[in-house]
């Protein structure tokens, strides 16, 4: 009998038994359904992680040389904070200092962040990070100025008074008005609005759009940092290859600018989107060991449960055993009829489970700000794990099956 | 009229613990091709056990069985299987039709095992029940008919494969005595068009539509003799 042909006599037989299939199978429908759902989500919250957290927050190919982390997953213990705060922090020499000694091909922004409250006529816009920077920094961040323009090299020189806000704090301050040209206040000083960002959309539910561009030297930026003091040097370097080369320059660098000795531990920091993601890495190693456990489990169990029906079904078809073997239906023939009709079994509950998964991994994503991303091998290893069991657990009462004596089964109730 | 059926010394022997049960004796028996024979006999005298050897269900502990020119006591129980499919066609008392399948695909069952593709299948089968007079009940289950479409449609399932023999095991056992005349009457069509019919049956009335009747009794011939209401 082809498998063909088998398969769609097990299809008959699960139709028939629609109850009692579902109850056997719900075993390797819950073991598919957790491998589905735990696969999508974690591999949602990587690519999350990659793509937003650590890309927004630092960027590709991108590295900041700063006095401590600002992005830290993880434990840090007063110590670690202790050693931190004693650094000495990025000054302007300094990044100069770096940025001539990095031969890579590289842009650079200076960066300096903080939170102040801008005013226009009689609305606030409160909490909103001010950015003090170069003109390189909408192209590390990919910014898109949507309306009006970015400010140039001559207008960072000049340390002028222009700001490019961010699309929420545009809503928010200047709802149903052009913002550009108008004069906004910082701090009690004027700035001229002269370009809005496309939107960035949101961050674990946070709004990635309350923010404010301005020259790094510009009169209002006492505000956000001492004179002559950097939060960061941001460096992009044009190829990604070349960032542990940059990186190692720039280290060079520091260690030479700072007169460190050899042996003396860098009293600076190199931030990377990786290095930030070092934590979240060790999390999701620890799911993706726990996960083979959780499935398995379920998968042995629901292979049982397989098996335990199938020597019912065994017992309580004796009759068409016999029947089927008198017809001529060898050994083998039965065989494969259990077997498959077991496997058929098992995937039909390895696909519930993935619609089941699929279905928890975007309800999770609906009700939740984490992501989930299907991963399609997780799909492969379900269905390929859930014919495996059903093949597993259906040989034995298959076997019985197919030893029947044809007599002693034709006399059977 | 050459011998579909040659048997030869045939023993065959259970062990009940210490017991030996000697079911056939030495039997010695030749069924010609388009006979019409039933094997009668009284319960324990062996005709089950003849039925099953005959069908290829059972394999004799000692002497032959050539059966279509082939000597099957030996077989495997794959081969005997092979045999079973090609050579045999079984109608039982309690008819043996898997309730779950129309009557369609119980016919088509032998062919499935002889690796008959689906749409010759279904052509076959069809014509089987044609045969059978049941082609307007082809897609009902076996709940849906009657004892007599019921063993009817069993008839179709036999005929299928065109076997050398027809094994019918007390095929109208179940059945009220107008449905027995109507199958009997089935059997006899069949015999006319030139098939081999063997019949196991302890009532002598069915017993006497065939041409040829062997009693059995204490697991040997008792009798072997040519009816003498034979059916035309």
């Amino acid at each position: 009998m082809p498998v063909f042909e088998a398969v769609r006599l097990a299809l008959r037989t699960i139709r028939t038994q629609k109850l009692k299939s579902f109850f056997s199978l719900v075993g390797v429908l819950i073991g598919v359904t957790f491998l589905i759902a735990v696969v999508s989500i974690v591999q949602g919250m990587n690519r999350y992680m990659v793509d937003r957290f650590a890309n927004t927050l630092v960027g590709a190919n991108t590295f900041e040389v700063r006095q401590r982390p600002s992005i830290q997953m993880g434990n840090t213990t007063r110590e670690m904070w202790m050693e931190w705060l004693r650094r000495p922090r990025v000054s302007y020499g300094d990044a100069d200092f770096v940025r001539e000694r990095i031969a890579t091909p590289a842009t650079f922004a200076k960066f300096c962040q903080d939170r102040v409250s801008i005013h226009y006529g009689g609305k606030m816009a409160k909490d909103v990070d001010l950015i003090g920077t170069e003109e390189t920094y909408f192209g590390i961040r990919n910014y898109e100025v949507v309306a009006g323009r970015a400010f140039s090299a001559q207008e960072v020189r000049a340390a002028l008074p222009v700001l490019v806000i961010g699309d929420e704090v545009a809503r928010r301050l200047l709802p149903g008005v052009d913002p550009l040209g108008k004069e906004v206040r910082i701090g009690g000083l004027p700035y001229r609005v002269i370009g809005v960002v496309a939107p960035q959309g949101t961050l674990f539910g946070l709004s990635l759009d309350k923010f404010a561009v301005m020259p790094f030297n510009a009169p209002g930026r006492r505000l956000i940092c001492p004179i002559n003091i950097l939060d960061a040097l941001i460096v992009q370097t044009s190829d990604p290859a070349h960032m542990q080369l940059a990186m190692a320059e720039a280290e060079a660098a520091m260690r030479s600018r700072r007169q460190l000795k050899p042996g003396q531990e860098n009293n600076f920091h190199l931030q990377t989107a990786e290095g930030a993601l070092g934590t979240w890495d060790k999390i999701s190693q620890v799911l993706f060991l726990a996960l083979p456990g959780l499935v398995a489990i379920s998968l042995v169990v629901g292979g049982i449960v397989i098996m335990n029906i199938m020597l019912m079904a065994v017992s309580e078809r004796t009759r068409e055993i016999g029947i089927r073997k008198a017809l001529g239906a060898r050994r083998r023939d039965i065989l494969a009829q259990f077997v498959v009709e077991s496997a058929t079994l098992s995937a039909a509950g390895a696909v519930m489970g993935i619609g089941l998964g699929l279905a928890l991994a975007f309800v999770v994503k609906a009700l939740t700000p984490l992501p989930a991303a299907v991963a399609p091998w997780s799909v492969a290893v379900g269905v390929l794990l859930g014919v495996s069991v059903g093949i597993v657990a259906g040989v034995y009462p298959a076997s019985r099956a197919s030893r029947l004596d044809p007599i002693v089964a034709l006399r059977a109730e | 009229m050459s011998a579909v059926i040659r048997i030869h010394d045939l023993t065959r022997e259970y062990r009940m613990g210490s017991e030996r049960i000697l079911a056939l004796r030495e039997v010695t028996l030749e069924i010609r091709r388009n006979e019409y024979i039933a094997i009668m006999g009284p319960s324990g005298s062996g005709k089950s056990t003849m039925m099953n050897v005959l069908g290829c269900l059972d394999t004799p502990s000692a002497g032959e069985y050539w059966l279509n020119g082939e000597e099957v006591s030996r077989l495997s129980d794959d081969a005997l299987a092979r045999v079973r499919n090609r050579e045999i066609g079984f109608v039982f008392q309690t008819f043996n039709l898997l309730p779950r399948a129309t009557a369609l695909h119980n016919v088509e069952l032998p062919l499935v095992y002889a690796g008959v593709r689906a749409r010759e299948r279904r052509e076959r089968a069809g014509a089987a029940l044609e045969r059978v007079g049941l082609t307007e009940r082809m897609h009902h289950r076996p709940n849906e008919l009657s004892g007599g479409q019921r063993q009817r449609v069993a008839i179709a399932r036999a005929l299928v494969n065109q076997p050398s023999i027809l094994l019918a095991d007390e095929p109208t056992g179940n059945l009220d005595s107008v449905t027995s005349e109507e199958i009997m009457e089935v059997f006899a069509a069949l015999h006319a068009a030139g098939q081999t019919v063997i019949m196991v049956t302890h009532e002598p009335d069915i017993a006497a539509r065939a041409q040829r009747i062997v009693v059995l009794r204490d697991g040997q011939v008792e009798s072997d003799r040519v009816g003498q209401e034979a059916a035309a």
